[in-house]
């Protein structure tokens, strides 16, 4: 164990200096104590794959907020810690965060099972977090905001998009999703919303994997065979991360085009498709509240300002970055507004706060702490960029709890008197 | 008198001459003025508009609108905002050169901000490619001739009937025939006449394929008062009859569809334990590292294909056949590496050794991420691995799961044959049995079980250049195979090669079985019971060695 003593040590020393480093040179620009921004991303572990980019736009972003002139006339400095994609480690951390580090706010968190082994810590320390990942809904914490899609805001779409004629007018539905929380939770929805609107059961195939599945022979060809009954037939696949890439190399080897069967995937965007032989997923589609592609001056700005800061042209930006690009900016503004970093103040700053959205239109946070956002699909091209084929008119407002189940449509999320609950039936203080 | 007839012929086709000559140009200008409206509700009528534009554009037959649509398909067909010309874009060093698709002349090169692309989503290219079928079916090329008849089989569409036979009468090639007269076929299933349909049903009764049967199912069909959507009853029992033997022949195929999954995940299985084999059974070393050699040869496979983009582009396709032998140097030095660095020095510890290796794996997972970056990386298939061999009962043998199968066989193969023909094989099973004996006869064991680490982890790393082929190469890949491969070895019989091969393979054949029925979930769970149970039974495994060196 010597050896990983060194490099843990190392890694220790060059954290150290890095964030030395940072804190003199905001020092030296602003007056005051600096405004701690605590950074909760995997860097190491399964989820770093898609958790590094973040941490690398908060810091971004704090940066060039810093060259802005800070927040309230002080610098903002950041505190990155790793949760090695380890969700008990991810509490641990968080209590780290906002009682050592003493932090006035979180971002972080990707998967949802590390966000609900973080939300009895920051509700019992009265934290902040702002979670930028699309999820399953049925959730409002205090201490919590959801810049990410709500079900309402990816998945209905998706479907709606997918039913209509111009779609290609699916009959029968194939929901496809690795065997955890949030697909299981969206298929629920999914699968409720698709009765309402006149489809059997029989006409719905449901289909769980393991983690990790890399054996996608069977259930293609049994997609094939279920769509093979002489209707429109589309798969809306909430597959996680990793076992995406098989699973569409199936689909193409096995001769089954975007044309055939459209697959609208959940999960995957242009950071997955980096690095990915794009080839066999052209023409399959993603819902999201942003793609890259989409000609805004915003996005142009908000894209140039990455790779000036990356130092690499080939990245690319994503929905989950825009989402923190939103959360943090709304942050600031509150934090302004409130004329401190105090939690219940910037909570309740925080309600009605407007962002632009990098897409067009205006961000805005709604009392269920929630965005309005607009729905955005797009089809696969080439270059693992997306060719945007439908989008909302409007914004949609986020819906922490499913109209279409039963027992969550009657609930009500709203954080502001007289309600000031997450999951009530009846307004708290009548 | 023939004079006088052949001069009224004379006169009769002068005369439709010179009214066709008059009648032309008033016709095609009207017809000219019609066409360039379609054209640009192509470009910005709504869904409904642009589909009804495809069909009226389809109908009038001209040269152009094969070109056109086929740019739309392919998204390259452009409006320009100023003065909403449509026209198709070529890719230009200075941007986007337009070619006006009325005229067919160039109209300049815009920049990207200029144009609009005229949004073609799946279902519009879908609708367009229908239509081109019909327009295709007499296309010199047999695979786009054979791709426009499975175009108009899969739309039924009645309008392609005349175009249809036509084409089948000119046609040569057996497969397109085929293909063809399965397509009429399904037209002449919606036609008035029962004889036709009942000629249909009989026609479609030899083919076996899901669509048929689908098509066949839809005859029979009752609707609330008990009528069947086919009125003749004859038709209806030649229906019934053709779906039963269609059912029989499709579950026969299914059956082998799923054995041939099996035997393909079986090789996938055999591949990634068969390096596990020697490390652990043969040398009895719990390598928790083992997936992480696997992973090692993955991204070797990515380094060498990263050289051969670089500065062998158009040797690509042999990328593969340098990187299996990289993928095992590397691997192999690596296995070596470990086992003289820390490895040799906990033999007879199993726990110790169990620990240290997992942290290694974990080391060399964060140095792969650090190294290469936390996102996956692209590794691209040579061409002749892509596509797959599609047989008529719609299952489909995918080349890379083919090369694999033999690959995982050829690597067996050789490895069977290092070990009884080669003196080193000869050594390691010398010292893996009576390692006192070996010593007292002058192997040099140290050197031996260095060599036969670093064959094992070399071998992992070829299975790595396959999995590459099929999975993410991403730090994590290795995580995914380990316990597979130590429940193979262990099923299989720990110290037996044909155990590994005997247990792999019925491990895939029954997940691959099991998983129609059970679900992909359960089905892994309901395998791993039947593990538990067995191994209870019989602790050593399938294939049990048997004499001194189990007692040792």
């Amino acid at each position: 164990m010597d050896l990983f003593d060194r490099i843990t040590r190392l890694g220790a020393a060059a954290a150290l200096a890095g964030s030395v480093a940072l804190g003199s040179a905001a020092a030296t620009a602003q007056e005051g104590d600096p405004i701690r921004v605590g950074i909760l991303h995997s860097l190491s572990g399964t989820m770093a794959i898609s958790e590094t980019t973040l941490k690398d736009v908060m810091l971004m972003l704090i940066e060039e907020q810093n060259e802005a002139g800070g927040l309230l006339g002080r610098p903002l400095e950041a505190v990155v810690v790793d949760p090695a994609s380890d969700w008990p480690l991810f509490a641990e951390k968080a209590r780290e965060l906002i009682e050592q580090e003493e932090v006035d706010v979180v971002f972080g968190c990707w998967t949802s099972v590390s966000r609900k082994s973080v939300l009895p810590v920051f509700e019992e320390l009265n934290g902040l977090l702002f979670y930028p990942v699309q999820y399953e809904g049925e959730e409002s914490s205090r201490n919590v905001f959801y810049t990410g899609a709500a079900p309402n805001q990816q998945a209905i779409p998706a479907v709606e998009y997918l039913m209509s004629d111009e779609g290609g007018g699916a009959e029968r539905w194939v929901l496809l999703g690795t065997d955890y929380v949030y697909p299981r939770t969206t298929n629920r929805i999914l699968r409720a919303f698709l009765n309402a609107n006149g489809v059997s059961d029989d006409d719905i195939m449901e289909t769980y994997t393991p983690f990790g599945h890399s054996d996608w022979q069977t259930i293609v060809a049994e997609v094939q065979e279920f769509a093979s009954q002489g209707l429109p037939t589309a798969v809306v696949s909430t597959i996680n991360g990793d076992a995406n890439v098989p699973f569409y190399k199936e689909l193409a080897n096995q001769g089954i085009s975007a044309e055939d069967i459209p697959v609208v995937a959940f999960s995957v965007g242009e950071e997955e498709l980096a690095g990915l032989d794009t080839e066999p997923l052209v023409g399959h589609l993603a819902a999201w509240n942003y793609f890259m592609s989409v000609d805004t001056p915003e996005n142009e700005a908000f894209i140039a300002g990455w790779h000036d800061f990356i130092g690499d042209d080939a990245r690319v930006t994503n929905d989950p970055m825009e989402a923190h690009y939103i959360g943090f900016n709304m942050w600031v503004q509150a934090v302004e507004q409130a004329g401190s970093t105090e939690v219940d103040a910037v909570r309740q700053a925080m309600y009605g706060q407007t962002v632009p959205n990098l897409t067009g239109g205006v961000a805005v946070m709604n009392t269920n702490h929630h965005l309005s956002k607009p729905v955005l699909i797009g089809e696969i091209l080439e270059d693992g960029q997306f060719d945007v084929v439908w989008e909302t008119d409007d914004v949609v407002v986020g819906d922490a709890w499913s109209d279409f189940i039963p027992e969550s449509s009657v609930l009500t999320a709203d954080w502001t008197y007289p309600w000031v609950c997450g999951n009530c039936e009846t307004p708290r203080f009548q | 008198m023939p004079i006088r007839v052949n001069r009224a012929l004379v006169l009769a086709f002068a005369l439709a001459l010179v009214l066709g000559v008059l009648a032309a140009p008033s016709r095609s200008l009207a017809q000219e003025a019609e066409f360039a409206e379609l054209v640009a509700t192509l470009a910005t009528g709504d869904f409904a508009e642009k589909t009804a534009a495809i069909a009226a554009l389809t109908a009038t037959g001209d040269p152009r609108v094969q070109p056109m649509l086929e740019a739309m398909a392919d998204r390259r067909l452009y409006l320009r905002e100023e003065d909403g010309l449509v026209a198709i874009g070529e890719d230009d060093a200075e941007g986007l050169r337009l070619i006006d698709v009325l005229t067919g002349e160039e109209a300049g090169i815009v920049g990207s901000r200029d144009v609009d692309r005229i949004r073609a989503n799946n279902r519009m290219r879908g609708i367009i490619r229908s239509a081109l079928g019909t327009m295709t079916l007499m296309n010199p090329d047999a695979a786009v001739r054979l791709e426009a008849a499975e175009t108009v089989f899969r739309s039924q569409d009645e309008g392609a009937l005349d175009a249809l036979e036509q084409a089948l009468a000119a046609e040569a090639d057996d497969a397109v025939r085929a293909a063809m007269e399965k397509a009429r076929a399904a037209i002449l299933l919606g036609s008035e006449d029962a004889v036709l349909r009942l000629e249909a049903v009989e026609a479609l009764s030899s083919f076996t394929d899901p669509d048929i049967r689908s098509m066949l199912a839809a005859l029979l069909v009752q609707d609330q008062d008990g009528t069947f959507a086919e009125t003749d009853e004859a038709v209806r029992a030649a229906a019934t009859e053709a779906l039963d033997a269609i059912e029989q022949r499709l579950a026969l195929w299914r059956t082998a569809g799923h054995i041939y999954q099996g035997i393909s995940l079986g090789s996938v299985l055999l591949l990634a334990a068969i390096g596990l084999a020697i490390t652990f059974g043969v040398m009895g070393v719990i390598n928790m590292a083992h997936g992480e050699m696997v992973m090692l040869g993955a991204y070797t496979t990515f380094v060498v294909q990263q050289l051969f983009r670089d500065y062998m582009p158009g040797l690509f396709d042999f990328s593969l056949f340098v990187a299996i032998p990289a993928a095992f140097l590397v691997a192999g030095a690596a296995g070596v590496a470990i086992e003289r660095g820390i490895i040799r020095f906990l033999y007879g510890r199993p726990l110790e050794t169990l620990l240290a290796t997992w942290g290694l794996s974990l080391i060399l997972q964060q140095l792969v991420r650090t190294v290469f970056g936390p996102t996956n990386r692209e590794v691209g298939a040579p061409s002749w691995m892509q596509g797959a061999i599609e047989t008529t009962a719609g299952i489909t043998l995918t080349y890379n799961r083919l090369y694999i199968i033999l690959f995982c066989l050829i690597v067996f193969a050789g490895l069977i044959m290092v070990l009884r023909r080669t003196p080193l094989g000869l050594q390691m099973r010398a010292v893996t049995q009576n390692r006192q004996m070996a010593k007292a006869m002058g192997i040099r064991t140290g050197r031996v079980d260095a060599l036969t680490f670093g064959l094992g982890s070399g071998i992992a790393g070829m299975a790595g250049v396959a999995l590459s082929q099929i999975d993410n190469v991403s730090p994590n890949l290795g995580q995914s195979y380990i316990i597979d491969s130590f429940l193979v070895v262990v099923f299989g019989g720990v110290g037996n090669l044909w155990g590994t091969l005997a247990g792999a393979f019925s491990l895939g054949i029954a997940n691959k079985l099991l998983e129609p029925y059970a679900g992909a979930v359960l089905g892994k769970i309901l395998v791993l019971v039947a593990i538990i149970l067995f191994i209870q039974k019989r602790p050593r495994g399938l294939f049990a060695l048997k004499g001194r060196a189990v007692e040792a």
